[in-house]
């Protein structure tokens, strides 16, 4: 049951962006294009994934997943360093190229070696996280 | 998967992956979208570097904090979101200046 809804969650998953334009990546660099010719449909897919899922959220308290398990619980509220840090981060390699990782993986069937190449140096750069988040953590200067 | 934390979850994170890969391979088919078409391939990784060690750090991306935080009012989605537009905005206008095509 577990893996049928998996395969749901995945392919809404892979069909709601690509529909949306949000795996466009000329489209996304026109949403973040605010001081040239903005494009600012991209905020509506937001916006409209945002409104289903804020009544899911309000659904969850007192309640337990019908498949097993546990619904994870809220994340520590604090706004640290490393949220601020990458979240730049995130948003300069969103910008150069037109990138989240959801479409990264949607597109690498038809993206050629275009995303291939970005989705081998993603994982690159999961996989250096960890260091650059102990780095981080211990520069100086208040967090 | 890339941090090991699935444990027995696995195949149905691997169903979810694949269905993510192979439903907009389908789609293409009938709906073609542009994809970081003739993109430089240093820019590719590097961008590609930034995203991944980006959204490990920060613990989330544009579903992440961006539809999941937000539709929970979490300040921390909020205040990511914020700035990776920001960062965003930054880097397409760099990127406009770079290229004269401001």
């Amino acid at each position: 049951m577990r893996i049928i809804l998996a395969l749901v969650a995945g392919s809404l998953f892979g069909a709601g962006p690509h529909i949306s334009g949000m795996t466009d990546t000329t489209k996304v660099q026109g949403f973040l294009d605010f001081f040239g010719a903005w494009d600012v449909t991209l905020a509506f897919v937001m916006g409209g994934a945002i409104i289903p899922m804020a009544i899911a959220w309000r659904m969850v308290p007192g309640r337990a997943p019908l498949v097993g398990g546990s619904f994870a619980p809220a994340p520590d509220p604090a706004l640290d360093r490393r949220l601020i840090a990458g979240s730049i981060l995130f948003g300069v390699g969103w910008g150069l190229i037109g990138l989240c990782p959801g479409p990264a993986i949607a597109s690498l069937t038809y993206g050629g070696w275009n995303s291939a190449l970005f989705m081998i140096a993603m994982l690159g750069g999961m996989i250096m996280a960890p260091a650059a988040a102990r780095r981080l953590d211990s520069m100086s200067g208040q967090a | 998967m890339v941090d090991r934390s699935a444990g027995g979850a696995w195949p149905e994170r691997l169903a979810f992956l694949g269905a993510l890969v192979a439903v907009p391979a389908v789609l293409q088919v009938g709906m073609p979208v542009d994809i970081a078409t003739a993109q430089a391939p240093v820019l590719l990784i590097l961008a590609g570097i930034c995203v991944g060690i980006g959204t490990s750090i920060a613990n989330g991306c544009t579903s992440g904090h961006g539809v999941c935080g937000i539709s929970r009012f979490s300040p921390r989605g909020i205040v990511a979101t914020l700035v990776y537009i920001g960062a965003g905005a930054l880097t397409v206008l760099a990127l406009r200046v770079v290229l004269g095509g401001l």
